[in-house]
């Protein structure tokens, strides 16, 4: 699903520059659970930015479902944005004056999804992370793990071929983030393919395969015995 | 543009952010008002100037005597200026073409009027039945002077409508009653009517009958003359400056007069005195719109700040859009169309209470040189274009700057 080769990644801070990933190589199949580890500055979040197509790497190749990422114009990067991932952040990046309904939907209005099959599908994904009943509520009115559940719902209901997490537990208490890490192995069981951004062992270890970063290049890429998030809930 | 979802998503926003776009509004609804009625104002200019004119004849030339004041072949400053009937005359047959009406006038002087035991206090005047044309004298009974008043010099009178109203309040109309002129009785054939009341006060009498029973000789007090009508402005206003010079000339030479000295008489034209006011009430009008385009201007960089603020507020909310996908033209469209939406809706609330408050109070502006305010409303929607247009390009740039947004920026957490 996705293959990086040798993938080079610097930011200019100023007259120097700073070397973010020194060649990584990466390959991740079709429902996959992985999480990829680091401490801070390790290029986790610039690994992330250049699968999710909202950064581009310096060099090395990157193909996304047999399309290689490369050169892309706006245009063309926010259409396999739309078509093949979908987003999850720390902070749940919702829209706060529209409902948790239409946020969800808002994927599906950038995919020209006709309003009322949008309503519809959106609801749909709101039911299954269990929040039909809060459909019209705004985010404002939600819970942090509610408000996460939304943003996975977002994610989800666009259809996507891989689900890029950042942190989705980093703002959650432990409870909570359990709860949704529940929500993330189920659509994973589903075969969703799913990268997992964390600092946590715990929510690590929720996953199948955990990737180590440091410094820039992978130093660890391990299978593991995957804890379900269940039992703690 | 007919996009039902974009709509959607707009009144969304506007009904999200009520303070922010209203404030956005009144700074182009109150743009579209000061211009509009800056440009009635400029209007009812034009309207006022257009009126003062319209008392006497536009094409009129009125020739008045003075005192010289330069020495000239001989003779002294400081002589009086007198016309005579010769001089009339000679104009007449001489500029026979280029004349449509002409009259002489003489202001009889000394003379007591009396209507029964009833002594009135009006001027008289001597005229020719031209004068009617001359002055835009409306008659609103009887008739005025005719040709055969003059060669009979008949005892008849016209008088004006305020003598009317405060001598003849008794009987149901003037017209037969007698007044008494010196001893002399004179036949009420005729009431007129003026722009002003002050010249309503007057009693016509023929000019032949003023001079012969009156003393006057073949004095007359001042020429007047209206010239044809012509095809357009420019010309009527080359014909009348031509005859004055013309008659300027002639009067001069007549009365030994320099050609330089201005104070021996004066020779005046409507039409030349129009086209200075006309100049006048142009320049004026290219002022208002100058003003007018600076406070659209004024008002478009106010969108256009408000837009970037708004884009700068939004920016989060862009980012997580373009991460699900948004294209840039999106978002683009998403900006300017608000943007456009809401000049649009705010320039039209400003357009339609500047021009009720033009339609309920522009009727009743009568002051000098200011006349019913009002703006045409081709000039109003012109406007209004004007500003969607400008307001579409001042939305550009912030909505340009919005499809640049870095998504990985935009949700960095703070």
């Amino acid at each position: 699903m996705i293959e990086i080769k040798d993938l080079h990644k610097s930011y200019k801070m100023g007259s120097n520059s700073l070397h973010v990933l020194k060649g990584i190589n990466f390959t991740v199949k079709a429902g996959e659970l992985v999480a990829i580890m680091g401490s801070s500055g390790s290029g986790k979040s610039t690994l992330l930015n250049i699968i999710g197509i909202l950064d581009g790497a310096d060099s090395g190749d990157y193909t996304l479902d047999g399309v290689p990422i490369e050169d892309l114009t706006e245009t063309k990067a926010a259409q396999y944005r739309n078509k093949f991932l979908g987003f999850v952040f720390q902070s749940f990046n919702l829209i706060n004056y529209k409902t948790a309904l239409e946020n969800v939907a808002l994927p599906l209005y950038y995919q020209k999804v006709g309003r009322k099959e949008r309503q519809k599908k959106a609801l749909n994904y709101l039911e299954k992370v269990g929040l039909k009943e809060w459909a019209t509520h705004l985010p404002s009115e939600l819970s942090g793990g509610q408000k996460q559940r939304v943003a996975i719902a977002r994610a989800m209901a666009a259809e996507p071929k891989v689900l890029l997490a950042d942190e989705p537990t980093g703002a959650l208490d432990s409870k909570t983030s359990y709860e949704v890490m529940a929500l993330i192995q189920q659509i994973n069981d589903e075969g969703n393919t799913i990268l997992v951004v964390t600092h946590e062992e715990d929510i690590a270890h929720m996953c199948k395969r955990i990737v180590h970063l440091k410094d820039g290049v992978i130093v660890e890429d391990k299978k593991v015995e995957q804890v379900r998030a269940e039992q703690y809930v | 543009m007919f996009d039902i979802e974009r709509w959607q998503e707009i009144f969304d926003t506007i009904r999200k952010n009520k303070l922010r776009t209203f404030l956005t509004g009144l700074s182009v609804a109150s743009g579209i008002f000061i211009l509009v009625i800056l440009l009635g104002f400029g209007q009812g200019m034009q309207n006022g100037i257009e009126q003062e004119f319209k008392q006497d004849a536009s094409t009129s030339v009125w020739a008045w005597p003075g005192v010289t004041s330069k020495e000239y072949k001989g003779l002294n400053p400081g002589r009086r200026i007198q016309f005579i009937n010769e001089n009339f005359d000679k104009v007449s047959t001489m500029y026979r073409d280029d004349i449509e009406y002409e009259s002489a006038r003489i202001f009889v002087r000394d003379v007591n009027v009396n209507y029964g035991k009833e002594a009135l206090v009006y001027s008289v005047q001597g005229v020719y039945s031209d004068f009617q044309f001359i002055e835009n004298t409306g008659m609103i009974d009887g008739r005025f002077i005719n040709y055969q008043d003059e060669i009979s010099t008949g005892k008849v009178a016209i008088i004006g409508k305020k003598i009317q109203k405060d001598v003849f309040n008794e009987v149901e109309t003037p017209i037969g009653e007698f007044i008494d002129i010196s001893g002399i009785p004179f036949k009420i054939i005729g009431v007129f009517k003026e722009m002003r009341e002050r010249e309503e006060e007057r009693i016509y009498i023929p000019i032949t009958t003023a001079q012969r029973v009156f003393n006057g000789g073949n004095r007359i007090n001042n020429l007047s003359y209206t010239l044809p009508p012509v095809e357009n402005f420019d010309q009527a206003v080359a014909q009348a400056v031509n005859f004055k010079n013309n008659l300027q000339s002639y009067l001069q030479q007549a009365h030994t007069v320099a050609p330089d000295d201005t104070g021996a008489m004066q020779v005046w034209s409507a039409m030349e005195e129009a086209e200075r006011y006309y100049g006048l009430t142009s320049n004026i009008k290219i002022f208002f719109w100058f003003v007018g385009i600076c406070t659209i201007v004024a008002g478009v960089v106010g969108v256009s700040n408000i837009m970037l603020i708004v884009v700068r507020e939004r920016t989060r909310e862009i980012g997580i859009r373009k991460a699900l996908g948004a294209k840039p033209w999106s978002i683009i469209g998403m900006i300017l169309h608000e943007s456009i939406f809401v000049t649009a809706i705010s320039g039209f609330t400003g357009l339609i209470f500047s021009m009720g408050l033009l339609e309920l109070v522009g009727p009743n502006v009568e002051v000098d040189y200011v006349s019913n305010p009002s703006v045409s409303f081709n000039v109003a929607f012109a406007t209004v274009l004007v500003l969607i247009l400008a307001g579409t390009l001042a939305g550009f740039v912030p909505a340009w700057r919005a499809a640049r947004v870095q998504v990985i920026e935009s949700l960095r957490d703070e």
